[in-house]
C-alpha cells in the first residue's frame, strides 16, 4: 500500500572527526519518488521532524540513473544506489547511512579515492603507441566482447567493497572491483600484453590471496558483474603466474 | 636553460576534457584537470546508443561527405560547414582510436566493428558498446588520463569548482580561479590556457535528461566576463524520456535504431491493454507521416510530431501525455544484446519489462545545441587547419572551450550519435593548436604580476563571503525548480512570442527574488549550498539568453518550432527543386512555369527567410542583461535547403 507520507531517518556527519547523528525528516508522498527526489524535497524545505531548520543533507549524486555510480549509500541496511531505490519499494521509516568502508566526507558523502588509486596499481589501461592515426584495431570475437562489456560496466560504485568482509577503513585489501578490472584488462588482445605486470599487483599487498570467498560482492553488484567469476579466473590466473615465476625465473 | 613546461588548466572530465587532456599529455604538457567530482562519473556516461562515423562496412555506400550533409541538414544549416565536415571526416579514425583503447564496441560474426541505424540518416553509420556507449568511452578515455596521471603529467582536482577566469590588464587569460568544494577554499592556477569542457546547461530547465552537474554555470561565468554566447534558443527536446520525480531518463533513439516504433492507439483514450490492440487502430504517425524515414526522422520532427499527437490530436496513451515506444516485435534475446542496458533502465524505474510491454515515453530536454562562441581555421579547402591556435578559442584570448559546453557542431539541431563525436573530436583536435598557442605566447603566466592572481582570486572569495551572509526568505532550491518550470511552460518545442515574453517577465521576477535568497548552510567543510547560490544566479542569466534569443529569433529553424513562422512547406515540395532554382537563377533569368506556383512562392518565402535568420545568435552581457547581435554563417560547400525527411 502507498504511504500518504515518507518519513526518512538519516545518519548525519558534519565532519570527518565530527560525532554522527539521527535526524528524521517526514516528506510529502509523490508517485515513482525514489531516494533522490526525497533529499531533493529536503534541500528545497529543510525541516526536519522536531520542526527545526537544519542544513540540507550532503549527498553525492550525478547522473540519477545508474550508470556513473555516484549516489552509493547504505538504504534500509544494504548498499545500493539512491537513485534507483524507489520508495515505494522500501520498507519505512527508510533508513538512510553512509557508506562505512571509506573515509567520510559529510552526511552520505564519503571519499573513494582508494578505488581509483588500485586502478593505477594494477594498471588498469591500454597500452598504446599513440593517439595518431595507426587503422583498426584488434579483431574480436562478439562472444568474448560481450564478456568485456559486463566487466567494464563496472562504474567504481563501491558496493561490492562496502559489503566484503575483508575489505575494511583501514587495510589495504584491493577488493572485487579492482580485481575484475584486471580481468578485464587481460583478456583485451593488446591489453593481455601486460597481463605479468597487473597479476604481480594483484599477488603482492591487499591482493587476491586475501579474498575470504564470502561471495556477497556480487550479490550487492547494481550491474550483475559476475564478480566471484573474476575472482577465480584472476586466482588461476596468478596461480599460473607463481608457477611461472618458479620455474622459468 | 632547461625547456620550459607547457601547463594547461582543462574544467571538465567529461569525453570532451579527458580529450584534450590525453592529447595535451602526449605533447609533453602538464595538465591540471578539474572536476566537480570523480571524473569517471561526468555526464557523458549517460549517452546511450553510439558515435557516428561512416565507415561504410556494410556496403551502403556510406562516406564522409555523405555524414557531412546529414549532419547540416539535420541542423537546419546553421552550422559553420568546414568545421562540421572536418568533424565528420575525422570520425573514422576517431572510432578506431577508440577501439584500440579498448572500448569494447559490438561486433559483426566476423569480429569487426558493429554499426547501426539513428536518426536522421539512411544509412547505418552508428558504432555502439551495447546501450551504454557513452559510458564506455568516457572509461577509455578515463583510463588513458589516469594513465598520465600515474605517469606525473596529469595532476586532478576533483571535488573542485570552477568559479572563473584570471584575464591580466590586456584581457587574456592566464589562468582560473578555483574552489576547493570539501575545504571551501578559493585559489587562482595559473596556465598558458584555460579549456573549458563543462558540458551542457540542461539543469536551466529543471527536470530533464541531464545529470545534476550540468548547469552550464562555468559558460556563464565566461560569459559574464565578456565571452560570447552563441544560439542559445536552440535547445534540443528528445522525444523519448521516461517520466520521473528527479529527473527524466533518456530512452536512446538506439531503441527506434533498432527497430522501435512509436504509436498510439487511433482511438482517444482507448482503455486497453497495448498487446491486445490490433495493427490496424494503431497509428504509428512518424511511419504514416515520414515513410522514407520513418521512426528515424530527426529528434527535433519527431518531437514536434509527438507533441501535435498528444496536445493537438488529444491521441495520448490514456488521456495523458504520453505515447508507446514498441520494441515486443523483437526477440527478448536480441534486445538483451542490443539494448540491455537502456531496457533495464526501464524496468528498474517503471517496473514494466519493455520486452513484454510497449514502453510509455514522452519529450523532454536534452542537450544544447547552442553555447560558447569558439572559433575555428579553415584551411581553404572544406576542412580545419588543425595546427591553429584560433581553433575552438572563445572570444576570451587563451580562453578554449569543447564538447557540449561550445556551439560549433550541430546548428539548429543535433542528430544523434554525433553528440559523443562532436565530444571527442573537439577535444582530440585542439591539441595541436592549443600547443602552438603556448609556443607563441611573449608572456607566459609566470611573467604575469601576481595580484592579477591575487585580486582573482580575493574578488571571488568577496562573492562567497556575500552569499554566506544572504539570509532572505527564498529556498534557492526551490526557486531553481520555478525557474525551469517557467522554461518548460514557455520555451520548449512549440513556440510563441506572447508566451516567450511572459516567460521574460517571469524570469526576472525569479531574478528579484534572488537577491532575497536564504544560504541554507553557512559552515565551511564540504558544505555545496554557497556553490549552489552561485550556480543559481548563472542559471538564472543563461534562462534569459535562451529566452530572449528564442523571442528575437522569429522563424522556424531546427529545433526553435515558431508556427507563426512556419513558411508552410508545400506537400509534394521536393528540396532538390530549390538547388534548381537558385541555378537557374544565377544563370539565367527564372524560368516561372518551371515550377509549381505554390512551389515557386514557398522557395521566395525560404530565400528570403535565409536572409533575414540564416545566422548565428550572439549573445554578450551589457547592463546585465543578453545584448542579441547575429553573425553569419559559414555555408561554403552546401548550399542550405529547404529540409525533408519524407
Amino acid at each position: 500500500m502507498m504511504e500518504a507520507l515518507i518519513q526518512l531517518k538519516i545518519k548525519r556527519q558534519d565532519s570527518p572527526d565530527s560525532k554522527p547523528y539521527w535526524e528524521e525528516f517526514t516528506l510529502e508522498h509523490k508517485p515513482s519518488a525514489n531516494i533522490i527526489s526525497c533529499l531533493q524535497d529536503v534541500a528545497r524545505n529543510p525541516v526536519n521532524r522536531s520542526n527545526q531548520t537544519v542544513p540540507p543533507v550532503v549527498w553525492e549524486s550525478n547522473c540519477l540513473e545508474e550508470v556513473c555510480g555516484s549516489c552509493t549509500m547504505v538504504i534500509n541496511g544494504r548498499v545500493r544506489q539512491a537513485c534507483t531505490a524507489l520508495v515505494d519499494q522500501l520498507q519505512q521509516p527508510i533508513v538512510l547511512e553512509p557508506m562505512s568502508k571509506f573515509p567520510l566526507i559529510r552526511d552520505l558523502q564519503v571519499d573513494r579515492s582508494r578505488m581509483f588509486e588500485n586502478l593505477k596499481k594494477v594498471q588498469a589501461w591500454i597500452h598504446i603507441d599513440g593517439t595518431h592515426e595507426i587503422g583498426v584495431g584488434p579483431t574480436i570475437p562478439e562472444k568474448q566482447r560481450d564478456k568485456s562489456y559486463v566487466l567494464s560496466e563496472c562504474m567504481t560504485c563501491g558496493c561490492c567493497l562496502e559489503a566484503c568482509p575483508q575489505f575494511t577503513l583501514t587495510n589495504n585489501f584491493m577488493g572485487a572491483a579492482t580485481f575484475s578490472q584486471v580481468r578485464l584488462f587481460n583478456m583485451h588482445p593488446t591489453g593481455a600484453m601486460e597481463k605479468e605486470e597487473r597479476l604481480e599487483a594483484v599477488m603482492g599487498e591487499g591482493g587476491i590471496a586475501h579474498c575470504g570467498n564470502a561471495q556477497v560482492c556480487v550479490e550487492v553488484c547494481p550491474k550483475n558483474i559476475p564478480l566471484t567469476e573474476s575472482i577465480a579466473e584472476i586466482g588461476r590466473q596468478t596461480f599460473l603466474q607463481l608457477l611461472k615465476n618458479l620455474f622459468l625465473k | 636553460m632547461a625547456k620550459r613546461t607547457k601547463r594547461f588548466i582543462v574544467i571538465g572530465g567529461g569525453l570532451a576534457g579527458l580529450a584534450v587532456t590525453m592529447k595535451l599529455c602526449e605533447a609533453k604538457a602538464e595538465v591540471l584537470l578539474v572536476s566537480y567530482q570523480a571524473v569517471k562519473r561526468s555526464h557523458s556516461v549517460c549517452a546511450q546508443g553510439g558515435i557516428n562515423a561512416a565507415i561504410d562496412t556494410k556496403g551502403e555506400g556510406d562516406s564522409p561527405e555523405i555524414h557531412f550533409y546529414d549532419t547540416v541538414k539535420g541542423g537546419d544549416f546553421l552550422a559553420h560547414q568546414p568545421p562540421v565536415r572536418d568533424m565528420c571526416f575525422q570520425a573514422p579514425a576517431i572510432i578506431h582510436l577508440m577501439d584500440r583503447l579498448g572500448v569494447p564496441f559490438n561486433r559483426t560474426p566476423e569480429g569487426h566493428l558493429e554499426f547501426r541505424r539513428f536518426g536522421g540518416t539512411l544509412y547505418s553509420r552508428t558504432a555502439f558498446s551495447g546501450a551504454t556507449t557513452g559510458q564506455q568511452l568516457l572509461y577509455a578515455l578515463d583510463e588513458q588520463v589516469r594513465k598520465h596521471e600515474h605517469d606525473g603529467l596529469v595532476t586532478k582536482m576533483e571535488w573542485h569548482e570552477y568559479l572563473g577566469a584570471v584575464l591580466d590588464a590586456d584581457g587574456v587569460c592566464r589562468g582560473a580561479v578555483l574552489h576547493d568544494l570539501r575545504t571551501g577554499a578559493i585559489f587562482s592556477e595559473g596556465g598558458d590556457a584555460v579549456v573549458l569542457a563543462t558540458g551542457g546547461p540542461s539543469q536551466v530547465y529543471g527536470k530533464t535528461t541531464g545529470s545534476t552537474v550540468c548547469n552550464g554555470a562555468a559558460a556563464m561565468s565566461a560569459y559574464l566576463q565578456g565571452a560570447k554566447y552563441a544560439n542559445g534558443e536552440f535547445i534540443q527536446i528528445h522525444p523519448t524520456a521516461i517520466p520521473g520525480q528527479d529527473k527524466l531518463r533518456l530512452m536512446s533513439e538506439s531503441a527506434r535504431g533498432e527497430g522501435g516504433r512509436i504509436w498510439v492507439p487511433r482511438q482517444a483514450g482507448d482503455p486497453r491493454d497495448p498487446l491486445t490492440i490490433p495493427e490496424g487502430e494503431r497509428y504509428y504517425f512518424l511511419e504514416e507521416n515520414h515513410p522514407l524515414f520513418g521512426n528515424l526522422v530527426p529528434r527535433d520532427v519527431a518531437s514536434r510530431e509527438i507533441h501535435d499527437v498528444v496536445y493537438n490530436q488529444k491521441l495520448g496513451v490514456g488521456g495523458k501525455s504520453m505515447v508507446y515506444l514498441d520494441l515486443t516485435h523483437h526477440t527478448e534475446e536480441y534486445l538483451e544484446d542490443r539494448l540491455g542496458g537502456i531496457l533495464d533502465i526501464y524496468q528498474k524505474f517503471t517496473g514494466d519489462d519493455p520486452k513484454k510491454v510497449p514502453m510509455k515515453i514522452f519529450p523532454a530536454v536534452h542537450y544544447s545545441m547552442g553555447g560558447i562562441w569558439t572559433d575555428y581555421e579553415d584551411d581553404g579547402h572544406g576542412l580545419i587547419d588543425h595546427k591553429s591556435p584560433r581553433n575552438q578559442m572563445t572570444s576570451i584570448p587563451g580562453l578554449y572551450a569543447a564538447g557540449e559546453a561550445d556551439y560549433q557542431y550541430h546548428g539548429a539541431n543535433r542528430l544523434g550519435a554525433n553528440s559523443l563525436l562532436s565530444c571527442i573530436y573537439t577535444g582530440l583536435m585542439m591539441g595541436p593548436g592549443l600547443i602552438n598557442y603556448s609556443k607563441n605566447l611573449t608572456r607566459h603566466y609566470e611573467d604575469i604580476p601576481t595580484t592579477v592572481f591575487s585580486q582573482a582570486r580575493l574578488n571571488w572569495e568577496g562573492r562567497f563571503q556575500a552569499i554566506k551572509k544572504m539570509k532572505g526568505k527564498e529556498n534557492p532550491h526551490q526557486l531553481h525548480q520555478e525557474l525551469g518550470e517557467v522554461l518548460l511552460a514557455h520555451v520548449m518545442i512549440v513556440r510563441e512570442n506572447s508566451k516567450l515574453e511572459k516567460a521574460i517577465i517571469q524570469i526576472s521576477d525569479i531574478e528579484t527574488r534572488f537577491s532575497d535568497i536564504q544560504c541554507l548552510d553557512t559552515s565551511d567543510w564540504a558544505n555545496p549550498e554557497p556553490s549552489f547560490v552561485n550556480q543559481l544566479h548563472l542559471m538564472i542569466h543563461l534562462a534569459k539568453i535562451i529566452a530572449k534569443g528564442a523571442l528575437v529569433r522569429n522563424e522556424f529553424r531546427g529545433a526553435h518550432y515558431k508556427p507563426e513562422f512556419d513558411l508552410k512547406q508545400p506537400p509534394k515540395f521536393d528540396p532538390h527543386e530549390f538547388v534548381d532554382y537558385l541555378e537557374q537563377q544565377q544563370y539565367g533569368e527564372t524560368d516561372e512555369s518551371a515550377f509549381p506556383p505554390d512551389h515557386q512562392a514557398y522557395m521566395k518565402r525560404f530565400e528570403e527567410n535565409n536572409k533575414r535568420w540564416l545566422k548565428t545568435t550572439i549573445a554578450q552581457i551589457k547592463n546585465n542583461q543578453p545584448e542579441i547581435s547575429y553573425e553569419s554563417v559559414n555555408t561554403s560547400l552546401v548550399t542550405p535547403r529547404p529540409r525533408k525527411y519524407d
